[in-house]
């Protein structure tokens, strides 16, 4: 215990004096969290509180165009900006003139198609209530003819899934619109008075409302944001981040001259990598509690949403403490396997990035597709990170997360194992 | 296993090959340094030295025949035979982040001393080699001559039966050398025996009492110094050097 000790002692002291390493370990990773976090927070509430900046031009001089823009606008999802019919022809470059995410051209025949379409359903309906089926095929073999379509033009910078949203939003003004429109002359082809407003507005408006509920596993309804998604995962990136020190620390005792005398010394060189793993393990979980702390008591002052810690502290201790051990593990699997110190950060660098993708730090595992998806398994980080998303995204507790533990521990042994022949080979134990 | 304790190292039909590397290797090499004796090991560049420092410090492992320190095989009882000797390297064999103090507690534990023991050989220590004003300073910041101070300290810190050393006063001034050749010297009187390679030879020819000249990993003489300055009838070292190894570029 005492040469553990004594080592553990050692390796502190250079770790201490190693004001480069020590700032790759700290301050980097504290940066990428808040500018990562920072940049999807801001993109989070563009999609999510401000409103897309769209332009319309309508060369229609009928209603119903002017009832789309409306129910265009009220969807609340987008800032209108109507321009002149003239523009219709330049509608991109106004695009580019306004900042406009979107742009629409409403066809100068759009209000008649409409009315058209809506006659035709109503003949329809009419003929089915008086049962004259021969007419009602007759009906439909006009309402097939033609409608120009409505052009949607869009920034290439938004996302597919945003653009089918924006798409579906589109659909419910023109069908709303169009039921309008089909239910009024319905009315009047029965009636022959106009419908009245009341009983149009309960026709046409829905009373059930939407509830957007988080799914947790302890019954909480937090509602996730960028600090939650973020922080955990980048806190990740941090630890397997300290390959950048411990890497080239093995890499730069095995090359000078102080392992040869280490291994003439009646001590077992199994003794240095034990003190090295205790060591900067201890880097890892204080790693860990500064970005968390940073998320929690920092984040608000700076003007990122703060960071809901857990209820199941001692979970969360548990997977940061395995995801520690399997990352000063590859660091020193690393170290033993690189002849200098250019190759362990060269190589170090580039395979935690790449670690990083596949276990889906940057990328969702969940939209990840075929061979990514089986390559995900193969990366600790994954399973880190699947630990920490059910405990801080979905409340989960430790015995939820023992399945994730366990991978992340035999990837470890792994690593260890192939540490050992790597050291065995090289003849240095 | 014959102990033969007068011996402090019997080398017996070593073999030994590096995988990679042809150029080096051993083949039923013997040889045989008795205790207490200074003992020095001289070649050309590439003749196998610090090959063969290498093996008899269990550093690399023999193919064929043993290594015995003072009777005890080396590779099957490392962690006792690893405790009778002490090894200066040629390279500066510490952590240059680290103060003389804190490289002697580290190293000093893992030659198996206590707490206490530490702190007395790094006091005794640092007095005798002059490093005492420099002791909380990191070394990496300290002459090559103060490097070579503190790579002799650690290691003797354990007090070993012999000492290998390899190239010590490579790149020192001339009071250096004399403070390492004059500490050397104290530490055989005290019954420490020297192994030693270098390639000033007026300074092997002075602290040395036995020799063995190695070239291509074979020996090609070994013997007390005078016996084998009057065998080849030359008069130095050097001269004698020149005279088995010739005078070609050696890589």
């Amino acid at each position: 215990m005492f040469k553990l000790w004594i080592s553990i002692k050692k390796d502190v002291r250079i770790l201490l004096r190693d004001k480069v390493g020590i700032s790759l370990m700290f301050v980097m990773p504290i940066i990428l969290v808040v500018v990562v976090t920072s940049i999807q927070n801001s993109t989070f509430e563009l999609v999510n509180k401000n409103k897309l900046p769209i332009i319309i031009c309508n060369t229609d001089t009928g209603k119903s165009s002017a009832q789309l823009i409306t129910a265009i606008d009220k969807i609340g999802m987008f800032k209108v900006t109507q321009i002149a019919k003239e523009s219709a022809n330049a509608i991109t470059d106004n695009m580019h003139n306004q900042d406009a995410l979107l742009g629409i051209v409403i066809p100068a025949n759009f209000s008649a198609e409409v009315n058209t379409k809506a006659k035709n359903a109503s003949d329809k309906a009419m003929a089915a209530f008086s049962g004259q089926a021969d007419t009602v095929k007759n009906v439909e073999k006009k309402a097939i003819a033609g409608i120009d379509p409505l052009n949607l033009y869009y920034n290439p910078v938004l996302q597919e899934s945003l653009r089918f949203s924006i798409q579906g939003a589109i659909r419910s003004a023109l069908q709303l619109v169009q039921t309008r429109q089909t239910l009024r002359t319905l009315y009047y082809s029965s009636n022959e008075k106009e419908l009245p407003q009341s009983l149009e507005n309960e026709m046409l408006n829905s009373n059930t409302t939407i509830n957007m509920l988080p799914v947790s596993k302890d019954g909480t309804r937090t509602t996730p944001n960028s600090s939650q998604h973020n922080v955990p995962a980048w806190t990740i990136f941090a630890m397997f981040f300290i390959i950048m020190s411990l890497g080239g620390i093995v890499v730069k005792e095995k090359v000078s001259g102080s392992f040869i005398r280490l291994k003439t010394l009646p001590t077992n060189y199994m003794v240095g990598l034990l003190s090295k793993q205790i060591t900067y393990l201890c880097v890892t979980m204080l790693q860990a509690v500064v970005i968390f702390s940073m998320g929690l008591w920092l984040f608000p002052y700076i003007g990122l949403p703060a960071l809901n810690f857990p209820a199941d502290v001692f979970a969360v201790f548990i997977v940061t403490l395995v995801c520690g051990w399997c990352a000063v593990s590859y660091s020193i699997c690393v170290g033993v396997f690189a002849e200098s110190q250019e190759q362990s950060n060269g190589f170090g660098a580039v395979s935690i990035v790449i670690l990083a993708c596949i276990g889906g730090l940057m990328v969702p595992s969940f939209a990840m597709q075929g061979i990514a998806k089986t390559m995900a398994n193969f990366s600790p980080m994954h399973w880190c990170l699947q630990a920490y998303y059910t405990l801080f995204l979905e409340g989960g507790k430790l015995k939820d997360v023992l399945n994730n533990i366990a991978s992340l521990f035999i990837i470890t042994l792994i690593i260890q194992f192939i540490t050992y022949l790597g050291l065995k080979r090289k003849n240095l134990i | 296993m014959a102990v033969t304790p007068s011996l402090a190292v019997s080398i017996e039909n070593m073999g030994f090959r590096y995988p990679d590397n042809a150029d080096v290797s051993f083949s039923h090499l013997n040889l045989q340094v008795a205790k207490g004796e200074r003992f020095g090991l001289f070649g050309p560049n590439g003749a196998g030295k610090t090959t063969l420092m290498n093996l008899m410090t269990g550093v690399l492992s023999v193919n064929e025949g043993c290594i015995k320190l003072l009777g005890l095989e080396t590779g099957k009882q490392n962690k006792v035979v690893n405790k009778l000797f002490g090894f200066v390297p040629q390279d500066f064999s510490f952590y240059q982040e680290l103060s003389p103090v804190e490289n002697l507690e580290f190293f000093g534990a893992w030659a198996g001393l206590n707490k206490n023991q530490i702190a007395n050989r790094t006091d005794e220590l640092l007095h005798i080699l002059g490093l005492n004003d420099v002791r909380d300073k990191a070394v990496g910041k300290f002459s090559g001559g103060m490097k070579r101070r503190v790579n002799l300290a650690i290691g003797v810190i354990h007090n070993p039966q012999i000492l290998f050393l390899d190239e010590p006063t490579v790149g020192v001034d001339v009071q250096t050398r004399h403070a390492i050749i004059n500490y050397l010297r104290k530490l055989n009187e005290s019954g420490t025996t020297l192994i030693y390679t270098s390639h000033q030879l007026n300074e092997a020819e002075d602290l040395c009492e036995h020799i063995a000249m190695i070239d291509e990993g074979k020996i090609i003489t070994q013997g007390n110094i005078n016996d084998v300055l009057k065998e080849h009838s030359q008069t130095s070292l050097e001269e004698l050097f020149i005279n088995l190894t010739g005078k070609a570029y050696r890589n």
